[in-house]
């Protein structure tokens, strides 16, 4: 149960020169047909075993909510074929079919029936979805009455009452507070570790990331790349990244990571080093510890500004830590061809052991999508080891100060 | 095939249950009498064509001396009429209704039609039974023979459904249907002896007339109410094919289209 087969699945979509067309080819027997199929989505295939969490990431446009529409069976596919094992549920459309003078009892079991439950059923999850909906009172107030925030809580715990086997979830589920995104990350993690497989549509680096197991990249209606979520994140990002004149590549690396390269290349990193307080090129630090980020480029042609960016990633690769020049109020402004910058970023390595991963990005301004000269992840890689601190847990070194104040015993305050 | 659509259907029955209540709910929700309008407005439909068209405009049926006479031969059409033309009418635009749902949420499709039907059939059911009730006031109810009136109904629903369905699917693709069944609808009403009695037509049209199959569902309608007599049951079988094979036929396009059905809306 929740295995997903997708094999050779292509979507295409039918298109009449006019109106007539149409009609004369149904009507007239044996006509030839007078469409042409415009393709939306064209071999895509890829397996999810049972308990997996997949990510599907790509621009809009590429075919992410086609594929959805037919994994959840909304749509029938052109060409291949779908096996899916198990009960599927979908956060796709949350709120479909709410009637906004209907109460949000009276949704709940409308929205039950639409997913095919019976009206027992439903009254016996009844309770288990207002308490996990959480809007008090406004459950038996007209839908209407409701904030946006309210209708997805209301919705997702509908959606979610029963644990499917395969569940999908689109990136609508950033709806609502901070608080229920929480909880309901929350449910969908405790879904998993009862075995539901997951497939989740995002554009959001952390959330793919911590979820997933695995990651595919459809790119123009084709499957671009599968791998491991970190891999397929930096060459979607990269990807991403200003599509002309970029060469993006992807090396192995040692340690079995995928380092990826992309951008124009008009200034490019000569040299990147982490150095400890005495200036040796270092691999591993102690937490703590004084530590200066040396990064060398030289601009190939003159740029009219550079900006370099950094940041920290975990092993995971969540980022920890990131700043750039522009951030920093330090841009560099007419950079001459064949001039070489040095810059140097000395920090605290308030970080928790473990392996750490530096990304560098050099572009015009903030963000590298726009006129990315180089982005490369896995710059460098460096280990944190924690000698001297207390054993704590996480990646950041907060450092905390305690101090205790007690009571003085009654005895002793008799004496 | 079938069979596996009934199943999907009898899973998704609580929702096409759900949604015939909610037709209704939503209908009379903001009004301060609620269900009574479900009462109200075919009662006067009821009155209009009995006492108003009877009484007051003295329209007679020929070789009938009943006065009610006209007044119930005109309901036995009208009301099955309306039965037929609400199915037709609303079937034909019920893909298009429901676009938002069903581009994106997946559910047996053929749910729809079936909520229409159901929807039509307790509006039916309720100006039916005043008629009845009507009648039995007046003293004129028909005696065995009323249980005519159940098989005719069914070969009625089949037709309406297996056009409707056929109607609905063709109009995604083709808006054009949906006005041309407005017009056609109208003429149809005319065509079909209803507020007439077949004998007043010229014997030229009669039997161009008689291929019209709702001439014959009407007819036996008439013959039940007015006359206190069986339907003839020659002239419903020509109709019952014709319902079983649109059924048949509506259920092989509806099959056939409604993946690219999803594609067109």
């Amino acid at each position: 149960m929740g295995s997903v087969l997708v094999e050779g699945l292509g979507k295409a979509y039918k298109q009449y020169p006019n109106r007539w067309a149409r009609l004369a080819e149904w009507i007239i027997p044996f006509s030839k047909p007078r469409h042409q199929l415009k393709w939306v989505l064209q071999q895509i295939n890829f397996r999810i075993e049972r308990g997996e969490a997949l990510g599907i990431i790509g621009i809009n446009g590429a075919g992410k909510s086609t594929l959805l529409k037919m994994i959840t069976g909304t749509t029938q596919p052109t060409s291949g074929r779908i096996a899916i094992e198990g009960r599927v549920a979908a956060l796709l459309e949350l709120g479909m079919g709410f009637h906004g003078d209907f109460t949000g009892r009276q949704n709940v079991f409308m929205a039950g029936q639409l997913l095919g439950l019976g009206m027992e059923e439903i009254a016996g999850l009844m309770p288990a979805i207002e308490s996990f909906a959480e809007i008090g009172d406004y459950m038996d107030q007209p839908v209407r009455t409701y904030s946006s925030g309210m209708q997805m809580r209301l919705a997702f715990s509908v959606a979610t009452a029963r644990r499917p086997d395969v569940l999908i979830v689109d990136e609508a589920l950033s709806v609502g507070d901070a608080y229920f995104q929480h909880k309901s990350f929350d449910r969908i993690r405790e879904f998993r570790k009862a075995g539901t497989t997951l497939l989740i549509v995002s554009h959001d680096r952390q959330a793919i990331q911590s979820i997933c197991d695995r990651a595919i990249l459809l790119d123009h209606g084709r499957l671009a790349l599968e791998g491991a979520p970190e891999e397929v994140m930096d060459f979607y990002s990269a990807m991403l990244a200003e599509r002309e004149q970029q060469t993006v590549r992807q090396e192995r690396l040692d340690n079995g990571k995928v380092r990826t390269i992309s951008g124009t290349g008009e200034a490019g990193f000569v040299d990147i080093a982490l150095l400890n307080a005495q200036g040796q090129r270092v691999e591993v630090i102690e937490t703590g510890a004084e530590v200066t980020l040396q990064v060398t480029v030289e601009a190939k042609v003159a740029v009219p500004r550079l900006v370099l960016g950094f940041m920290i990633k975990d092993r995971m690769g969540q980022a920890i830590y990131g700043i750039n020049t522009h951030r920093l109020g330090r841009a560099l402004e007419r950079v001459e061809a064949g001039e070489r910058v040095v810059y140097s970023f000395a920090f605290r390595a308030a970080l928790g052991k473990g392996n750490y991963s530096i990304a560098l990005s050099l572009s015009r301004f903030d963000s590298h999508l726009d006129t990315n000269y180089e982005w490369r992840d896995f710059a460098l890689v460096f280990h944190v080891i924690n000698i001297k601190q207390p054993d704590f847990v996480g990646c950041a070194w907060l450092d905390s100060n305690l101090t205790i104040e007690r009571d003085a015993t009654p005895e002793l305050a008799a004496l | 095939m079938a069979f596996g659509l009934t199943r999907a259907v009898w899973n998704y029955r609580g929702f096409v249950v759900g949604s015939v209540k909610r037709e209704f709910q939503t209908r009379y929700r903001n009004s301060l009498l609620g269900g009574a309008w479900m009462v109200l407005n075919p009662l006067a439909m009821i009155i209009v064509y009995t006492v108003i068209f009877s009484q007051l405009m003295k329209a007679r049926l020929p070789g009938v001396d009943n006065g009610l006479a006209y007044g119930i031969y005109l309901c036995a059409g009208v009301l099955t009429w309306g039965f037929f033309s609400e199915i037709l009418g609303r079937s034909q635009s019920v893909f298009l209704e429901n676009a938002n749902m069903i581009k994106k949420l997946s559910f047996p499709r053929i749910c729809l039609p079936l909520i229409v039907v159901l929807n039509a059939g307790v509006n039916f059911a309720i100006i039916f039974a005043l008629f009845l009730g009507f009648l039995a006031v007046t003293q004129n109810l028909p005696g065995w023979t009323l249980l005519g009136v159940v098989p005719v109904l069914l070969v009625q629903i089949l037709f309406s459904i297996g056009l409707g369905i056929i109607l609905g699917v063709l109009n995604v693709f083709f808006r054009d249907v949906g006005q041309f069944v407005g017009i056609f609808l109208q003429f149809w009403f005319w065509f079909t002896p209803i507020v007439y009695p077949l004998s007043i037509l010229p014997e030229a049209v009669r039997p161009l007339v008689a291929w019209n199959p709702m001439t014959a569902l009407i007819s036996a309608y008439q013959t039940i109410f007015v006359y206190d007599r069986w339907p003839d049951w020659s002239s419903l079988w020509p109709v019952a094919l014709a319902a079983c094979v649109l059924c048949v036929l509506g259920m092989r396009l509806f099959r056939k289209r409604a993946g690219e059905m999803v594609d067109e809306l």
